[in-house]
């Protein structure tokens, strides 16, 4: 392929990509109720999307549902690798198999069945959050799992036997030599549960509380009718996310420069 | 000496326990339900009747389109610019995929809110072309997760094969069909799986662009919606046969590719 017939197809993409939210970003701080007609400079977007007693729930909601389901995700979800990375092959193949099944599923499919056993069949109530809580983490655990995986199987196995010879117990070995080694996976299957989380409209619909809102969710009923403030508040919230996902991958970028590249995956 | 003793296996039984519980569980649950009437008897009747059901079968027909349609275009998008991060003019400066998978993290819905104003600005009115619109939004909410396994899977080719490829005479469209898709397979796959199967269900992406016209995933919706929990189910369930239908497949050609790697 040539030179510039490359540079044009990313330039292309990037821009298929990136055009909306920025442009998004550019009205959010003007006070137009929709794009193409300018207006005024304005933050009025802003103040809305952070005083507005509903927003700020929903976001506040959001956020600590993504934070709690995520730090439960990574303790079953590394706990489950490591077990599973020790244990027979037949236990680790069950483990893997079912821990794929969320992975390919619709994730329609899994909010529903969700819905059905624990809603429907066991009564438990939505208003709890119990729900919606299993249900996100069934989700997302599988990613962690995936995450760690690979790092165990890198890892030097000779190290935690020295430390069992230089007499640490399994548990000390454990924390002192396999975790720091398994970190990274840890890490970054913490953010894949969190993002995942944040990003969930469907497992979210059919488990929560009929008056709790995520992102997801509030965004979908906003479509179908809210006010002009509450809809330009939301491009502010765009706005405001795409900022910190920006931040968040060039500060963690940075770090990996420091620490030689890694494997990229979801 | 009955002083227990931790032993690192253990620590896999929390995770399993919640898997069968909380993943395994359900899928059974919805099994039972789809696959019986209000009564609790057995039967194959709702399963039957969605097949001789012609409003349901358009259902079923229009999914198919939509999907086709998103992974179609994703992969004709996706692939160049995967090739060319992995390959091409781009490949020293590694952290470019970032920018390509980096739009995957923002919320999904917010994403579409935005491609959604600047339709309505190129089109003056979303409702003239719903087809259209929901095939451009699921194609820009689902593109980052077609480039990253074809990313992934081209960066492993081994240029020396490519090179090899021309020193043997062939030109690019030549070596391109020859040696450089077929090493890419396990690639094109895990991407089509990423993107065919939302595509399906994701009747989200409908409802924002006032698609009124249903997928598979409107119709657990609207069960959902009018506590018909037995053909919500059965929806469900026909999903999670094709989904197992199709993992089967993939995991076959992939292990087939495979195969014939160590064979080299």
């Amino acid at each position: 392929m040539r030179k510039n017939g490359q540079h044009m197809i990313i330039w292309l993409v990037l821009a298929f990509l990136y055009l909306p939210i920025l442009i998004l970003t550019f009205y959010s701080f003007t006070s137009s109720t929709m794009i193409g007609s300018v207006r005024e400079f304005s933050v009025e977007n802003y103040i809305t999307l952070f005083t507005e007693p509903a927003l700020r729930a929903m976001m506040f909601g959001t956020l600590s549902l993504a934070v709690v389901v995520a730090l439960i995700s990574v303790l079953l979800g590394s706990a489950g690798a490591i077990g599973a990375f020790y244990s027979k092959k037949g236990v680790q193949r069950t483990v893997e198999f079912f821990n794929e099944v969320p992975v390919v599923n619709a994730d329609v499919v899994t909010g529903f069945s969700i819905c059905i056993f624990m809603i429907v069949l066991l009564h438990m109530d939505k208003d709890t959050y119990i729900p919606l809580v299993i249900a996100q983490t069934a989700l997302c655990t599988p990613f962690v799992y995936l995450s760690v995986m690979p790092r165990l199987k890198q890892m030097d196995n000779s190290l935690y036997e020295a430390a069992l010879d230089l007499g640490c117990t399994p548990a000390q070995a454990l924390r002192r030599v396999v975790i720091p080694q398994i970190r990274p996976g840890i890490v970054s299957g913490f953010m894949t549960a969190i993002t995942l989380s944040l990003d969930d409209y469907f497992i979210a619909t059919y488990t929560k509380p009929a008056t709790f809102d995520t992102i997801s969710t509030y965004v979908v009923n906003a479509t179908r009718g809210a006010q002009t403030s509450i809809k330009t508040a939301l491009w502010a919230l765009s706005a405001v996310m795409f900022v910190i996902v920006v931040a968040v991958v060039m500060a963690a970028n940075m770090k990996r420069a420091g620490t030689g590249e890694e494997d990229l995956r979801i | 000496m009955s002083r227990y003793r931790f032993d690192r296996k253990q620590l896999v039984l929390p995770y399993l326990i919640y898997l069968i519980l909380f993943v395994v569980m359900p899928l059974l649950v919805v099994l039972y339900y789809g696959f019986t009437d209000d009564q609790g008897h057995i039967s194959f009747t709702n399963f039957a009747s969605f097949f001789t059901n012609s409003k349901m079968m358009g259902t079923l027909v229009y999914s198919l389109v939509i999907a086709v349609m998103v992974t179609v275009i994703c992969l004709l998008l996706a692939y160049p610019v995967a090739y060319i991060l992995a390959k091409g003019e781009y490949a020293r400066k590694h952290s470019f995929l970032m920018v390509f998978v980096l739009p995957m993290w923002i919320n999904f819905t917010l994403r579409i809110t935005a491609l959604k104003e600047i339709l309505t600005l190129l089109e003056g009115n979303l409702a003239f072309h719903p087809f259209m619109n929901t095939v451009i939004c699921m194609v820009y909410d689902f593109l980052p997760f077609m480039i990253m396994p074809l990313f992934n899977s081209l960066t492993k080719l081994d240029k020396s094969m490519i090179e090899a490829g021309y020193d043997l005479g062939a030109d690019f469209p030549k070596v391109l069909t020859k040696v450089i898709l077929p090493l890419s397979v396990p690639g094109i796959i895990s991407g089509v799986t990423m993107v065919f199967l939302p595509a399906m269900t994701n009747y989200v992406v409908l409802d924002m662009v006032y698609n009124s016209t249903y997928i598979m995933g409107s119709l657990i919706g609207s069960y959902f919606s009018s506590y018909d929990w037995n053909n919500g189910s059965l929806i469900s369930a026909i999903l999670l046969m094709f989904i197992g239908f199709l993992t089967i497949i993939t995991d076959k050609i992939v292990s087939k590719e495979e195969g014939e790697e160590v064979r080299i």
